[in-house]
């Protein structure tokens, strides 16, 4: 199939160039372990949780949400440097799936965060933090799903303003909300009404919530395909308009 | 090959709270024969890059329909892609990737196997004479090597038109020339060749056939040879004395190729003619029957300069 083909070829471009390049992957781990030894520590008390392990299951999916969603979205500034070099407008020549120009870099984008996640979770457990495995793959689903919807969004919006100048301060203001809304860092239990309400309307809260309850082994919790089922949409809905902008972007 | 009826585009763009339209290319027909070398010959800011981007299906006419290579450019845009190359005039290579990497991708994302994909890649590398360098980062090349690159890149799948924006600009004048035998090369190898330039002496030496460009339109269309003629033919100047000037131009003002004769103060004539290289001969011929002393013939040929200079009432070269 011409789609998976030309994702293929995008997507193995991407990684080899990522490999070629491995500090993303030191950076990509050393800040989440900075917080996962400096500032996890803090929260046993805070949250009130019997034990650290308790802590821990409450912290780890909020950080790697906030991984999933920082990765993605700052994925553009790459290809802002890709629509420079004239890369991006000698593909659009060839008849590749303008689908696949997204795909592929996305999925990358998706891989190193899975690989980044995977690395976190296994630092994790050194502090006794235990998942069931079938429900860590969900929570990683969902991380996946999260970063596929950011990083799309995050292209389209470069090709859409075509410079950092203009990406950077873009890209902070929508970040910093949805960070703060999201109840990542802390659990937003015991955030005032008026909180609770403005963060229902935030879907990253809803991942959030799903994703520490995929932790915390309930796997029977609403939130679980809420959360799933409220990214996957967004994904879709991000890559389909991200495909479209490098359908017709312009210079 | 390629045909083009009245093709648009303008771009509007915001300078603080005013927006202003800027016609980049109104109206443009063009005919491109198989197998030429053809030039589109412009200023900065003359819409030669809009055009060739939106024959290469990259961005969308306002206005117009053209006919690429069979394909119609608004209807099957694809087909299109299929058919043309397109090298840009900014570049097009990664610095992080080489070479081989790049043109082993670029020909599979037109469809190509991977085996083929390697086997083109190597053929381009030794064509282009690249292949010392084709497996380091493509940020280590110097300016020609990385324009050969482009140029590589955008015919390895084999198109049967290409589409060169200045492929020259930047290049010594050695490279230049190396430039100049591999665009022949590839119109011997049976493509059609379509380059924009803004020297004049690139679009005389190497194109068959030329359009001039400015300010969105096309002003002038034809063999270099043709529009220089077009303009002003050519000029003889005939070195005569004094003495003998008034019956030289009584003899010569009767011939059927001058088209319009001038006296020179000092003695001489100024003859025009259609095509210098065989009024020489009939002149000398003339003269010499007459027992007329002729001390000199010089031969002026307009350049495409002049031709810019008559069609906009600007020269080329200042601009
Ligand atoms: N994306 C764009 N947005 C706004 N204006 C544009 C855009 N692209 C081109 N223009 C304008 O259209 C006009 C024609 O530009 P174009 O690049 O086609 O010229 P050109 O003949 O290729 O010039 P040069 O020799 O400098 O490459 C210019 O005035 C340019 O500023
Ligand atoms: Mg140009």
């Amino acid at each position: 199939m011409k789609l998976a083909r030309d994702t293929w070829l995008i997507f193995q471009r991407q990684i080899l160039l990522l490999l070629r390049n491995p500090v993303w992957l030191f950076v990509g781990v050393f800040q989440p372990v900075m917080y996962l030894l400096l500032f996890a520590p803090l929260l046993k008390p805070a949250l009130n949780a019997p034990t650290q392990a308790a802590a821990y299951k409450i912290f780890v999916p909020g950080l790697l949400v906030l991984l999933a969603i920082f990765g993605g979205l700052f994925q553009g500034f790459g290809l802002i440097a890709e629509l420079r070099a004239g890369v991006i407008e000698r593909s659009r020549v060839t008849p590749v799936s303008r689908l696949a120009l997204l795909l592929g870099r996305s999925l990358r984008d998706v891989v190193s965060l899975i690989v980044q996640a995977i690395i976190i979770t296994l630092l994790a457990l050194l502090f006794d933090l235990r998942v069931n495995l079938g429900y860590l793959l969900l929570a990683y689903l969902m991380l996946a799903l999260i970063a596929l919807m950011t990083s799309a969004v995050s292209y389209g919006v470069a090709l859409k303003v075509k410079s950092e100048d203009a990406l950077a301060p873009l890209m902070n203001t929508v970040a910093q909300p949805v960070l703060l809304l999201s109840g990542i860092l802390l659990p937003l239990l015991y955030a005032p009404g008026w909180l609770q309400g403005i963060a229902k309307w935030n879907p990253f809260s809803w991942a959030v919530d799903g994703t520490r309850a995929l932790f915390a082994g309930d796997l029977g919790n609403d939130k679980v395909w809420q959360g799933l089922a409220i990214v996957a949409v967004l994904a879709v809905a991000g890559v389909v308009w991200a495909a479209r902008q490098f359908a017709r972007s312009v210079r | 090959m390629i045909e083009t009826r009245g093709l648009r585009k303008s771009f509007r763009s915001r300078a603080g709270r005013e927006t202003k339209t800027v016609d980049a290319v109104r109206g443009v027909n063009l005919e491109v024969a198989e197998g030429e070398i053809f030039g589109f010959l412009g200023p900065n800011g003359a819409g030669k890059t809009t055009t060739l981007r939106m024959l290469a299906t990259l961005i969308e006419p306002d206005g117009g329909e053209a006919t690429i290579a069979g394909a119609d450019l608004r209807k099957d845009p694809a087909e299109v892609r299929r058919r043309i190359g397109y090298v840009a005039q900014g570049g097009s290579t990664w610095d992080e990737s080489t070479a081989r990497e790049e043109l082993v991708l670029h020909a599979r994302l037109y469809g190509i196997s991977k085996a083929e994909a390697h086997r083109r890649a190597t053929r381009a590398l030794d064509a282009f004479q690249l292949s010392e360098y084709a497996d380091r980062k493509c940020k280590t090349y110097s300016g020609g090597q990385r324009r050969r690159v482009d140029i590589a890149l955008g015919i390895i799948h084999e198109p049967k038109i290409v589409f060169l924006d200045e492929p020259t600009t930047g290049l010594d004048p050695q490279s230049r020339a190396h430039m100049w035998d591999e665009i022949r090369r590839l119109r011997t190898e049976g493509m059609t060749v379509f380059i924009t330039t803004h020297y004049l002496d690139e679009a005389d030496a190497l194109c068959d056939r030329i359009a001039i460009m400015d300010h969105g339109e096309v002003v002038a269309e034809g063999t270099p040879a043709e529009l220089k003629r077009e303009i002003s033919g050519e000029v003889l100047l005939v070195g005569l004395d004094a003495a003998s000037t008034p019956r030289a131009a009584e003899l010569l003002d009767t011939e059927g190729y001058v088209t319009k004769l001038e006296t020179v103060d000092e003695g001489g004539l100024r003859l025009y003619v259609d095509e210098g290289a065989t009024a020489i001969p009939q002149v000398l011929r003339r003269l010499d029957g007459a027992g007329l002393d002729l001390r000199s013939v010089e031969l002026h040929r307009p350049s495409l300069d002049d031709v810019f200079l008559t069609k906009t009432g600007r020269s080329l070269r200042e601009s």
